[in-house]
Protein backbone atom coordinates (compact mmCIF):
# COMPACT_ATOMS: atom_id res chain seq x y z
CA UNK A 1 0.00 0.00 0.00
CA UNK A 2 2.90 2.29 0.57
CA UNK A 3 5.83 2.90 -1.72
CA UNK A 4 5.65 0.25 -4.40
CA UNK A 5 2.00 0.75 -5.29
CA UNK A 6 2.27 4.47 -5.26
CA UNK A 7 5.18 4.32 -7.67
CA UNK A 8 3.16 2.15 -10.03
CA UNK A 9 0.07 4.30 -10.09
CA UNK A 10 1.94 7.59 -10.23
CA UNK A 11 1.57 8.40 -13.90
CA UNK A 12 -2.00 7.25 -14.29
CA UNK A 13 -3.57 8.73 -11.22
CA UNK A 14 -2.56 12.33 -10.64
CA UNK A 15 -6.09 13.60 -10.32
CA UNK A 16 -5.24 16.58 -8.21
CA UNK A 17 -6.55 20.02 -9.04
CA UNK A 18 -3.60 21.99 -7.73
CA UNK A 19 -4.92 25.42 -8.64
CA UNK A 20 -8.09 24.74 -6.68
CA UNK A 21 -6.16 23.28 -3.78
CA UNK A 22 -3.95 26.35 -3.61
CA UNK A 23 -6.99 28.55 -3.04
CA UNK A 24 -7.58 26.60 0.19
CA UNK A 25 -4.29 27.89 1.64
CA UNK A 26 -4.49 31.61 2.43
CA UNK A 27 -0.79 31.87 3.28
CA UNK A 28 0.18 30.90 -0.27
CA UNK A 29 -1.04 34.34 -1.40
CA UNK A 30 1.66 35.98 0.69
CA UNK A 31 4.44 38.08 -0.81
CA UNK A 32 7.97 38.04 0.57
CA UNK A 33 9.27 41.50 -0.18
CA UNK A 34 7.95 42.00 -3.69
CA UNK A 35 8.06 38.32 -4.65
CA UNK A 36 5.29 35.77 -4.27
CA UNK A 37 6.03 33.22 -1.58
CA UNK A 38 7.28 29.88 -2.87
CA UNK A 39 7.07 27.62 0.13
CA UNK A 40 9.35 24.59 -0.19
CA UNK A 41 9.98 23.89 3.49
CA UNK A 42 7.09 21.51 4.00
CA UNK A 43 9.19 18.84 5.70
CA UNK A 44 9.84 21.30 8.52
CA UNK A 45 6.19 22.33 8.77
CA UNK A 46 3.29 22.30 6.35
CA UNK A 47 0.81 25.15 5.82
CA UNK A 48 -2.79 25.08 7.04
CA UNK A 49 -5.84 25.18 4.78
CA UNK A 50 -8.81 27.45 5.48
CA UNK A 51 -10.90 24.39 6.39
CA UNK A 52 -8.67 23.65 9.37
CA UNK A 53 -8.41 27.32 10.37
CA UNK A 54 -12.22 27.50 10.25
CA UNK A 55 -12.51 24.40 12.38
CA UNK A 56 -10.28 25.95 15.04
CA UNK A 57 -12.34 29.14 14.99
CA UNK A 58 -15.59 27.17 15.18
CA UNK A 59 -14.34 25.22 18.17
CA UNK A 60 -13.05 28.26 19.95
CA UNK A 61 -16.16 30.33 19.27
CA UNK A 62 -18.85 27.72 19.98
CA UNK A 63 -17.50 24.56 21.61
CA UNK A 64 -14.71 25.28 24.07
CA UNK A 65 -14.59 24.09 27.67
CA UNK A 66 -12.33 21.74 29.56
CA UNK A 67 -12.83 18.08 28.71
CA UNK A 68 -13.64 15.03 30.85
CA UNK A 69 -14.49 17.14 33.87
CA UNK A 70 -17.93 18.64 34.01
CA UNK A 71 -21.48 17.67 33.25
CA UNK A 72 -22.33 20.96 31.58
CA UNK A 73 -23.11 21.35 27.90
CA UNK A 74 -19.85 22.81 26.64
CA UNK A 75 -17.68 20.34 28.50
CA UNK A 76 -19.64 17.53 26.92
CA UNK A 77 -19.37 19.01 23.44
CA UNK A 78 -15.65 19.64 23.81
CA UNK A 79 -15.06 16.12 25.16
CA UNK A 80 -17.03 14.63 22.29
CA UNK A 81 -15.18 16.65 19.66
CA UNK A 82 -11.83 15.79 21.22
CA UNK A 83 -12.68 12.08 21.18
CA UNK A 84 -13.97 12.38 17.61
CA UNK A 85 -10.57 13.74 16.64
CA UNK A 86 -8.96 10.70 18.25
CA UNK A 87 -11.27 8.53 16.20
CA UNK A 88 -10.21 10.33 13.00
CA UNK A 89 -6.58 9.61 13.82
CA UNK A 90 -7.43 5.98 14.55
CA UNK A 91 -9.11 5.64 11.15
CA UNK A 92 -6.30 7.52 9.40
CA UNK A 93 -3.65 5.02 10.51
CA UNK A 94 -6.06 2.07 10.70
CA UNK A 95 -5.45 1.28 14.36
CA UNK A 96 -7.70 -1.40 15.85
CA UNK A 97 -9.25 0.86 18.46
CA UNK A 98 -9.38 4.50 19.47
CA UNK A 99 -7.68 3.76 22.78
CA UNK A 100 -4.51 2.84 20.93
CA UNK A 101 -4.14 6.51 19.96
CA UNK A 102 -2.50 8.82 22.51
CA UNK A 103 -2.47 12.55 21.88
CA UNK A 104 0.94 14.04 22.56
CA UNK A 105 2.52 17.39 21.77
CA UNK A 106 4.24 15.94 18.71
CA UNK A 107 6.67 13.37 17.37
CA UNK A 108 9.39 14.30 19.83
CA UNK A 109 7.00 14.05 22.77
CA UNK A 110 5.67 10.69 21.53
CA UNK A 111 9.16 9.19 21.29
CA UNK A 112 10.02 10.49 24.74
CA UNK A 113 6.82 8.96 26.08
CA UNK A 114 7.82 5.55 24.73
CA UNK A 115 11.36 5.96 26.03
CA UNK A 116 10.09 6.89 29.52
CA UNK A 117 7.11 4.56 29.69
CA UNK A 118 8.45 1.52 27.88
CA UNK A 119 12.23 1.97 27.76
CA UNK A 120 12.80 2.80 31.41
CA UNK A 121 10.67 -0.15 32.48
CA UNK A 122 11.89 -2.85 30.13
CA UNK A 123 15.41 -1.98 28.99
CA UNK A 124 18.25 -3.05 31.24
CA UNK A 125 22.03 -2.88 31.45
CA UNK A 126 23.71 -4.55 28.49
CA UNK A 127 20.54 -4.52 26.36
CA UNK A 128 20.85 -3.24 22.82
CA UNK A 129 18.75 -0.68 20.97
CA UNK A 130 18.94 -0.56 17.18
CA UNK A 131 18.63 2.82 15.46
CA UNK A 132 19.61 3.91 11.94
CA UNK A 133 21.93 6.54 10.48
CA UNK A 134 18.85 8.21 8.99
CA UNK A 135 17.19 9.00 12.32
CA UNK A 136 16.13 12.52 13.21
CA UNK A 137 17.80 13.70 16.42
CA UNK A 138 14.46 13.20 18.17
CA UNK A 139 14.77 9.44 17.66
CA UNK A 140 18.41 9.40 18.76
CA UNK A 141 18.76 11.61 21.81
CA UNK A 142 16.00 10.05 24.00
CA UNK A 143 17.52 6.60 23.45
CA UNK A 144 20.98 7.91 24.25
CA UNK A 145 19.63 9.31 27.49
CA UNK A 146 18.10 5.94 28.28
CA UNK A 147 21.26 4.04 27.31
CA UNK A 148 23.29 6.34 29.53
CA UNK A 149 20.95 5.82 32.46
CA UNK A 150 20.64 2.04 32.10
CA UNK A 151 24.00 1.09 30.68
CA UNK A 152 22.34 -0.08 27.47
CA UNK A 153 24.05 0.00 24.08
CA UNK A 154 22.97 1.71 20.86
CA UNK A 155 23.69 -0.06 17.57
CA UNK A 156 23.37 1.85 14.31
CA UNK A 157 22.25 0.62 10.87
CA UNK A 158 24.48 2.16 8.18
CA UNK A 159 23.32 3.59 4.83
CA UNK A 160 24.71 3.32 1.32
CA UNK A 161 25.74 6.16 -1.01
CA UNK A 162 22.17 6.59 -2.21
CA UNK A 163 20.97 7.12 1.34
CA UNK A 164 19.29 3.70 1.65
CA UNK A 165 19.52 1.51 4.73
CA UNK A 166 21.86 -1.46 4.56
CA UNK A 167 19.30 -4.16 5.33
CA UNK A 168 21.85 -6.94 5.52
CA UNK A 169 23.75 -5.00 8.17
CA UNK A 170 20.47 -4.36 10.00
CA UNK A 171 19.70 -8.05 10.20
CA UNK A 172 23.22 -8.84 11.41
CA UNK A 173 22.83 -6.45 14.33
CA UNK A 174 20.25 -8.69 16.02
CA UNK A 175 21.28 -10.92 18.90
CA UNK A 176 19.70 -12.00 22.15
CA UNK A 177 20.54 -8.67 23.79
CA UNK A 178 18.52 -6.71 21.19
CA UNK A 179 15.50 -5.25 22.99
CA UNK A 180 14.20 -2.37 20.89
CA UNK A 181 14.28 -0.92 17.36
CA UNK A 182 13.70 2.76 16.53
CA UNK A 183 13.22 3.28 12.83
CA UNK A 184 12.47 6.33 10.71
CA UNK A 185 9.81 5.60 8.06
CA UNK A 186 10.86 8.40 5.71
CA UNK A 187 14.09 10.36 6.10
CA UNK A 188 13.48 14.07 6.64
CA UNK A 189 16.96 14.95 5.39
CA UNK A 190 16.94 12.84 2.20
CA UNK A 191 13.41 11.64 1.54
CA UNK A 192 14.37 7.94 1.57
CA UNK A 193 11.36 5.68 2.14
CA UNK A 194 12.54 2.75 4.23
CA UNK A 195 11.19 -0.80 3.80
CA UNK A 196 9.80 -0.70 7.31
CA UNK A 197 7.28 -3.51 6.91
CA UNK A 198 9.87 -6.20 6.23
CA UNK A 199 12.22 -4.69 8.83
CA UNK A 200 9.47 -4.88 11.44
CA UNK A 201 8.75 -8.50 10.49
CA UNK A 202 12.42 -9.33 10.93
CA UNK A 203 12.57 -7.68 14.36
CA UNK A 204 9.46 -9.58 15.40
CA UNK A 205 11.12 -12.88 14.48
CA UNK A 206 13.52 -11.96 17.28
CA UNK A 207 10.71 -10.85 19.57
CA UNK A 208 11.83 -7.22 19.43
CA UNK A 209 9.31 -4.35 19.37
CA UNK A 210 9.69 -1.56 16.81
CA UNK A 211 8.89 2.15 17.00
CA UNK A 212 8.36 3.86 13.65
CA UNK A 213 8.97 7.60 13.39
CA UNK A 214 6.37 8.48 10.78
CA UNK A 215 6.78 12.27 10.96
CA UNK A 216 7.67 12.43 7.26
CA UNK A 217 5.58 9.49 6.09
CA UNK A 218 2.10 10.21 7.43
CA UNK A 219 1.76 13.50 5.49
CA UNK A 220 2.70 11.89 2.19
CA UNK A 221 1.32 8.35 1.97
CA UNK A 222 -1.40 6.11 3.35
CA UNK A 223 -0.20 4.51 6.58
CA UNK A 224 -1.71 1.31 7.93
CA UNK A 225 -0.30 0.37 11.32
CA UNK A 226 -1.97 -3.05 11.29
CA UNK A 227 -0.52 -3.88 7.92
CA UNK A 228 2.92 -2.67 9.01
CA UNK A 229 2.45 -4.49 12.32
CA UNK A 230 4.58 -1.85 14.05
CA UNK A 231 4.43 -1.69 17.82
CA UNK A 232 4.54 2.11 18.01
CA UNK A 233 3.96 4.73 15.33
CA UNK A 234 4.43 8.47 15.91
CA UNK A 235 3.95 11.73 14.01
CA UNK A 236 3.13 15.44 14.39
CA UNK A 237 0.03 17.24 13.12
CA UNK A 238 1.89 20.35 11.95
CA UNK A 239 3.61 18.48 9.13
CA UNK A 240 0.21 17.38 7.90
CA UNK A 241 -1.65 20.69 7.53
CA UNK A 242 -2.62 20.68 11.21
CA UNK A 243 -1.71 22.85 14.19
CA UNK A 244 1.56 22.80 16.13
CA UNK A 245 1.61 21.47 19.68
CA UNK A 246 -0.25 18.25 18.88
CA UNK A 247 0.81 14.86 17.61
CA UNK A 248 0.05 11.21 18.13
CA UNK A 249 1.44 8.02 19.48
CA UNK A 250 -0.05 4.78 18.25
CA UNK A 251 0.80 1.79 20.38
CA UNK A 252 -0.51 -1.75 20.46
CA UNK A 253 -2.91 -1.81 23.38
CA UNK A 254 -1.11 -4.64 25.20
CA UNK A 255 2.14 -2.65 25.09
CA UNK A 256 0.52 0.61 26.16
CA UNK A 257 -1.13 -1.19 29.05
CA UNK A 258 2.17 -2.65 30.20
CA UNK A 259 3.84 0.76 30.26
CA UNK A 260 4.26 3.22 33.10
CA UNK A 261 2.65 6.63 32.68
CA UNK A 262 5.14 9.31 31.68
CA UNK A 263 3.49 12.23 33.46
CA UNK A 264 1.34 12.30 36.55
CA UNK A 265 -1.57 14.64 37.16
CA UNK A 266 -5.23 15.23 36.52
CA UNK A 267 -7.20 13.25 33.94
CA UNK A 268 -4.82 10.29 34.03
CA UNK A 269 -6.09 8.69 37.23
CA UNK A 270 -8.88 6.39 38.27
CA UNK A 271 -8.61 7.36 41.93
CA UNK A 272 -6.17 9.19 44.15
CA UNK A 273 -5.54 8.90 47.87
CA UNK A 274 -2.29 9.75 49.58
CA UNK A 275 -1.80 6.03 50.13
CA UNK A 276 -2.32 4.92 46.56
CA UNK A 277 -3.24 6.20 43.13
CA UNK A 278 -4.79 3.99 40.49
CA UNK A 279 -4.16 5.07 36.95
CA UNK A 280 -6.86 5.50 34.36
CA UNK A 281 -7.07 3.08 31.45
CA UNK A 282 -5.36 3.88 28.15
CA UNK A 283 -5.36 6.30 26.42
CA UNK A 284 -6.09 8.63 29.36
CA UNK A 285 -3.30 7.13 31.45
CA UNK A 286 -0.88 8.96 29.14
CA UNK A 287 -2.76 12.25 28.83
CA UNK A 288 -2.18 13.99 32.14
CA UNK A 289 -3.47 17.52 32.50
CA UNK A 290 -5.57 19.60 30.12
CA UNK A 291 -4.49 18.73 26.59
CA UNK A 292 -4.39 21.18 23.65
CA UNK A 293 -8.06 20.52 22.86
CA UNK A 294 -8.39 22.93 19.95
CA UNK A 295 -5.19 21.60 18.41
CA UNK A 296 -6.41 18.01 18.67
CA UNK A 297 -9.66 18.96 16.95
CA UNK A 298 -7.66 20.83 14.30
CA UNK A 299 -5.56 17.68 13.88
CA UNK A 300 -8.76 15.77 13.11
CA UNK A 301 -9.83 18.44 10.64
CA UNK A 302 -6.44 18.31 8.93
CA UNK A 303 -6.87 14.57 8.46
CA UNK A 304 -10.34 15.19 7.01
CA UNK A 305 -8.81 17.68 4.61
CA UNK A 306 -5.99 15.38 3.49
CA UNK A 307 -8.42 12.52 3.01
CA UNK A 308 -10.67 14.74 0.91
CA UNK A 309 -7.70 15.31 -1.40
CA UNK A 310 -6.78 11.62 -1.14
CA UNK A 311 -3.56 10.16 0.24
CA UNK A 312 -2.94 8.07 -2.88
CA UNK A 313 -3.46 11.14 -5.07
CA UNK A 314 -1.15 13.20 -2.86
CA UNK A 315 1.57 10.53 -3.04
CA UNK A 316 1.25 10.23 -6.82
CA UNK A 317 1.26 13.97 -7.47
CA UNK A 318 4.20 14.59 -5.16
CA UNK A 319 6.16 11.82 -6.87
CA UNK A 320 5.59 13.58 -10.17
CA UNK A 321 6.93 16.81 -8.65
CA UNK A 322 9.95 14.93 -7.30
CA UNK A 323 10.74 13.45 -10.71
CA UNK A 324 10.41 16.85 -12.33
CA UNK A 325 12.61 18.55 -9.73
CA UNK A 326 15.20 15.77 -9.86
CA UNK A 327 15.48 15.97 -13.65
CA UNK A 328 15.62 19.75 -13.55
CA UNK A 329 18.44 19.97 -11.02
CA UNK A 330 20.40 17.29 -12.86
CA UNK A 331 20.60 19.82 -15.69
CA UNK A 332 22.41 22.32 -13.48
CA UNK A 333 26.18 22.03 -13.54
CA UNK A 334 27.77 22.08 -10.10
CA UNK A 335 24.61 20.89 -8.35
CA UNK A 336 24.60 17.53 -6.61
CA UNK A 337 21.63 15.75 -5.07
CA UNK A 338 22.25 14.24 -1.63
CA UNK A 339 19.98 11.23 -1.30
CA UNK A 340 19.16 9.31 -4.47
CA UNK A 341 17.24 6.37 -3.06
CA UNK A 342 15.03 4.36 -5.41
CA UNK A 343 12.01 5.08 -3.20
CA UNK A 344 11.71 8.67 -2.08
CA UNK A 345 9.17 11.23 -1.01
CA UNK A 346 9.36 14.69 -2.59
CA UNK A 347 12.48 15.88 -0.80
CA UNK A 348 15.31 17.39 -2.82
CA UNK A 349 18.41 17.79 -0.68
CA UNK A 350 21.29 19.27 -2.63
CA UNK A 351 24.66 20.99 -2.49
CA UNK A 352 26.25 23.41 -4.95
CA UNK A 353 30.00 23.27 -5.63
CA UNK A 354 31.84 25.96 -3.72
CA UNK A 355 28.73 27.59 -2.24
CA UNK A 356 27.69 27.17 1.37
CA UNK A 357 24.04 26.15 1.91
CA UNK A 358 23.39 29.11 4.19
CA UNK A 359 24.32 31.50 1.41
CA UNK A 360 22.06 29.57 -0.95
CA UNK A 361 19.15 29.79 1.48
CA UNK A 362 19.58 33.51 2.09
CA UNK A 363 19.79 34.35 -1.61
CA UNK A 364 16.83 32.11 -2.53
CA UNK A 365 14.89 33.95 0.17
CA UNK A 366 15.41 37.15 -1.84
CA UNK A 367 13.35 35.47 -4.56
CA UNK A 368 10.66 34.57 -2.05
CA UNK A 369 11.75 30.92 -2.06
CA UNK A 370 11.68 29.20 1.33
CA UNK A 371 14.03 26.23 1.60
CA UNK A 372 15.70 24.80 4.66
CA UNK A 373 19.47 24.90 4.98
CA UNK A 374 21.49 23.17 7.64
CA UNK A 375 21.84 19.67 9.01
CA UNK A 376 18.05 19.11 9.30
CA UNK A 377 18.45 17.62 12.79
CA UNK A 378 20.18 14.68 11.16
CA UNK A 379 23.87 15.25 11.77
CA UNK A 380 24.79 11.56 11.31
CA UNK A 381 23.40 11.78 7.76
CA UNK A 382 25.49 14.87 7.01
CA UNK A 383 28.55 13.14 8.39
CA UNK A 384 27.90 10.10 6.21
CA UNK A 385 27.86 12.28 3.09
CA UNK A 386 30.77 14.39 4.38
CA UNK A 387 28.89 17.67 4.04
CA UNK A 388 28.39 20.15 6.88
CA UNK A 389 24.89 20.96 5.66
CA UNK A 390 22.62 20.79 2.64
CA UNK A 391 19.88 22.91 1.12
CA UNK A 392 16.58 21.10 1.14
CA UNK A 393 13.51 21.78 -0.94
CA UNK A 394 10.63 19.68 0.37
CA UNK A 395 7.40 19.67 -1.60
CA UNK A 396 3.76 19.37 -0.65
CA UNK A 397 0.75 18.62 -2.83
CA UNK A 398 0.05 22.36 -3.19
CA UNK A 399 3.38 23.02 -4.88
CA UNK A 400 3.57 23.25 -8.66
CA UNK A 401 5.99 22.57 -11.48
CA UNK A 402 6.29 26.29 -12.07
CA UNK A 403 7.51 26.63 -8.49
CA UNK A 404 10.11 23.97 -9.26
CA UNK A 405 11.12 26.09 -12.27
CA UNK A 406 11.42 29.15 -10.01
CA UNK A 407 13.64 27.17 -7.64
CA UNK A 408 15.90 26.15 -10.52
CA UNK A 409 16.11 29.76 -11.74
CA UNK A 410 16.92 30.77 -8.17
CA UNK A 411 19.72 28.20 -7.98
CA UNK A 412 21.17 29.45 -11.26
CA UNK A 413 21.04 32.98 -9.88
CA UNK A 414 22.95 31.90 -6.77
CA UNK A 415 25.62 30.36 -8.98
CA UNK A 416 25.84 33.54 -11.03
CA UNK A 417 26.32 35.67 -7.91
CA UNK A 418 29.15 33.44 -6.74
CA UNK A 419 30.77 33.01 -10.15
CA UNK B 1 14.27 42.73 4.68
CA UNK B 2 16.84 43.63 2.11
CA UNK B 3 19.37 40.89 1.69
CA UNK B 4 20.53 42.38 -1.60
CA UNK B 5 22.60 44.78 0.44
CA UNK B 6 24.29 41.84 2.16
CA UNK B 7 25.77 40.05 -0.84
CA UNK B 8 27.50 43.16 -2.11
CA UNK B 9 30.55 43.07 -4.32
CA UNK B 10 32.88 43.81 -1.37
CA UNK B 11 31.66 40.75 0.48
CA UNK B 12 31.68 38.54 -2.60
CA UNK B 13 35.20 39.71 -3.39
CA UNK B 14 36.51 38.92 0.09
CA UNK B 15 34.83 35.54 -0.16
CA UNK B 16 36.49 34.80 -3.49
CA UNK B 17 39.90 36.20 -2.51
CA UNK B 18 40.10 36.15 1.26
CA UNK B 19 42.89 38.33 2.70
CA UNK B 20 45.27 36.87 5.29
CA UNK B 21 44.06 33.38 4.52
CA UNK B 22 46.35 30.63 5.80
CA UNK B 23 48.35 29.69 8.88
CA UNK B 24 51.13 31.23 10.99
CA UNK B 25 54.26 29.26 11.86
CA UNK B 26 54.56 30.24 15.51
CA UNK B 27 51.57 32.27 16.59
CA UNK B 28 51.58 33.93 19.99
CA UNK B 29 47.77 33.73 20.14
CA UNK B 30 45.43 31.22 18.61
CA UNK B 31 41.78 30.09 18.78
CA UNK B 32 39.30 27.94 16.94
CA UNK B 33 35.70 29.07 16.56
CA UNK B 34 32.92 26.69 15.85
CA UNK B 35 29.26 27.07 14.95
CA UNK B 36 27.85 23.59 15.49
CA UNK B 37 24.51 24.60 13.97
CA UNK B 38 25.92 25.02 10.48
CA UNK B 39 29.25 23.24 10.80
CA UNK B 40 31.29 26.41 10.31
CA UNK B 41 34.82 26.17 11.68
CA UNK B 42 37.34 28.97 11.80
CA UNK B 43 40.95 28.93 12.93
CA UNK B 44 42.53 32.27 13.79
CA UNK B 45 46.21 32.78 14.63
CA UNK B 46 47.98 35.99 15.67
CA UNK B 47 51.47 37.21 16.25
CA UNK B 48 51.38 40.02 18.80
CA UNK B 49 54.56 41.95 19.50
CA UNK B 50 55.04 45.18 21.44
CA UNK B 51 51.32 45.39 22.06
CA UNK B 52 50.57 45.32 18.33
CA UNK B 53 48.95 42.71 16.09
CA UNK B 54 51.90 42.11 13.77
CA UNK B 55 50.49 39.19 11.87
CA UNK B 56 47.10 37.55 11.64
CA UNK B 57 45.86 34.63 9.58
CA UNK B 58 42.72 32.56 9.38
CA UNK B 59 41.52 29.41 7.70
CA UNK B 60 38.62 27.05 7.94
CA UNK B 61 35.33 26.11 6.38
CA UNK B 62 32.41 28.46 6.35
CA UNK B 63 29.77 30.30 4.39
CA UNK B 64 30.55 33.40 2.36
CA UNK B 65 29.32 35.78 5.05
CA UNK B 66 31.61 34.25 7.66
CA UNK B 67 34.61 34.08 5.35
CA UNK B 68 34.24 37.65 4.11
CA UNK B 69 33.74 38.84 7.67
CA UNK B 70 36.95 37.05 8.73
CA UNK B 71 38.86 38.41 5.77
CA UNK B 72 37.79 41.99 6.37
CA UNK B 73 38.34 41.62 10.09
CA UNK B 74 41.93 40.47 9.69
CA UNK B 75 42.62 43.39 7.38
CA UNK B 76 41.02 45.79 9.85
CA UNK B 77 42.84 44.69 13.01
CA UNK B 78 46.30 44.15 11.52
CA UNK B 79 48.67 46.70 13.01
CA UNK B 80 46.26 47.60 15.80
CA UNK B 81 46.72 47.05 19.53
CA UNK B 82 44.66 44.30 21.18
CA UNK B 83 42.73 47.04 23.00
CA UNK B 84 41.77 48.74 19.72
CA UNK B 85 40.86 45.34 18.28
CA UNK B 86 38.53 44.77 21.22
CA UNK B 87 36.82 48.09 20.54
CA UNK B 88 36.23 46.99 16.96
CA UNK B 89 35.00 43.57 18.09
CA UNK B 90 32.49 45.26 20.33
CA UNK B 91 31.29 47.66 17.67
CA UNK B 92 30.93 44.92 15.10
CA UNK B 93 28.91 42.79 17.45
CA UNK B 94 26.66 45.72 18.34
CA UNK B 95 26.15 46.47 14.65
CA UNK B 96 25.37 42.86 13.74
CA UNK B 97 22.79 42.56 16.50
CA UNK B 98 21.22 45.90 15.58
CA UNK B 99 22.25 47.71 18.75
CA UNK B 100 24.62 50.19 17.15
CA UNK B 101 23.38 53.51 15.80
CA UNK B 102 25.48 53.87 12.68
CA UNK B 103 24.90 57.62 12.70
CA UNK B 104 27.15 57.89 15.75
CA UNK B 105 30.92 57.91 15.29
CA UNK B 106 32.48 54.43 15.14
CA UNK B 107 35.61 52.72 13.90
CA UNK B 108 33.99 50.23 11.54
CA UNK B 109 34.66 51.90 8.19
CA UNK B 110 33.99 49.49 5.34
CA UNK B 111 32.85 46.84 7.80
CA UNK B 112 29.45 48.52 7.76
CA UNK B 113 28.69 46.47 4.61
CA UNK B 114 27.63 43.88 7.17
CA UNK B 115 25.01 46.12 8.76
CA UNK B 116 22.22 44.36 6.80
CA UNK B 117 22.87 41.17 8.76
CA UNK B 118 20.82 42.50 11.67
CA UNK B 119 17.68 41.82 9.61
CA UNK B 120 18.65 38.16 9.21
CA UNK B 121 18.81 36.75 12.74
CA UNK B 122 19.75 33.28 11.53
CA UNK B 123 22.83 34.68 9.80
CA UNK B 124 24.09 36.98 12.56
CA UNK B 125 26.25 34.21 13.98
CA UNK B 126 27.91 33.63 10.62
CA UNK B 127 29.15 37.22 10.56
CA UNK B 128 30.08 37.30 14.23
CA UNK B 129 31.96 33.98 14.45
CA UNK B 130 35.35 35.41 13.32
CA UNK B 131 35.12 38.31 15.79
CA UNK B 132 34.11 36.00 18.50
CA UNK B 133 37.08 33.75 17.74
CA UNK B 134 39.45 36.73 17.65
CA UNK B 135 38.14 37.82 21.04
CA UNK B 136 38.87 34.33 22.37
CA UNK B 137 42.38 34.31 20.92
CA UNK B 138 43.17 37.71 22.43
CA UNK B 139 41.95 36.45 25.79
CA UNK B 140 43.86 33.17 25.58
CA UNK B 141 40.78 30.98 25.22
CA UNK B 142 41.65 28.27 22.74
CA UNK B 143 38.23 27.24 21.50
CA UNK B 144 34.80 28.80 21.42
CA UNK B 145 31.40 27.76 20.23
CA UNK B 146 28.47 29.93 19.24
CA UNK B 147 26.29 27.57 21.27
CA UNK B 148 27.95 27.58 24.68
CA UNK B 149 25.92 29.04 27.52
CA UNK B 150 28.62 31.24 28.94
CA UNK B 151 29.32 32.76 25.58
CA UNK B 152 29.47 36.53 26.09
CA UNK B 153 28.72 37.09 22.41
CA UNK B 154 25.71 34.88 22.30
CA UNK B 155 23.54 35.86 19.37
CA UNK B 156 20.06 34.80 18.30
CA UNK B 157 19.56 31.06 17.74
CA UNK B 158 20.75 29.95 14.33
CA UNK B 159 18.90 27.78 11.89
CA UNK B 160 19.31 24.06 12.50
C1 LIG C 1 11.56 12.42 10.80
C2 LIG C 1 11.25 13.38 11.89
N1 LIG C 1 11.16 12.95 13.14
C3 LIG C 1 10.86 13.78 14.15
C4 LIG C 1 10.65 15.11 13.94
C5 LIG C 1 10.33 15.99 15.11
O1 LIG C 1 9.03 16.45 15.03
P1 LIG C 1 8.48 17.50 16.08
O2 LIG C 1 9.48 18.61 16.11
O3 LIG C 1 7.16 17.92 15.53
O4 LIG C 1 8.38 16.82 17.40
C6 LIG C 1 10.73 15.61 12.64
C7 LIG C 1 10.49 17.03 12.35
O5 LIG C 1 11.36 17.86 12.30
C8 LIG C 1 11.05 14.72 11.60
O6 LIG C 1 11.15 15.16 10.34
Amino acid sequence: MINADVAMTSEADTTINVEKIRTDFPILKLNVGDKPLIYLDNAASCQMPQQVIDRLVHYQTTQHANINRAVHYLSEVATMEYEKARHRVQQFVNAREDREIIFTSGTTDSINLVMQGYGRKFIKAGDEIILTTLEHHSNIVPWQMLAEEKGAVIRVVPINDAGELDIEAYEKLFNDRTKFVGLIHVSNALGTINPVKSMIAFAHQHGVPVLIDGAQAAPHMAVDVQDLDCDFYVFSAHKLCGPTGIGMLYGKSSLLESMEPFKGGGDMIASVTFEKTTYAAIPHKFEAGTPPIAAAIGFGAAIDYLCSVGMEQIAAYELELLHYATESIQGIKGARIIGTAAHKTAVLSFVLDGIHPHDIGTILNEDGIAVRTGHHCAQPVMERFKVPATSRASFAFYNTKSEVDALMAGIRNVQKIFL
Amino acid sequence: MNTKSLYQEVILDHNRKPRNYGKLEHPSHHAVGHNPLCGDRLDIALQIENNQIDQIAFHGESCAICKASASMMTAAVKGKSPTDAEILINEFREMATGKLDLNNPNHLGRLTVFSGIRDLPTRVKCAILPWHTLHAALNAVSSVSTESDNDPMHAAPGSG
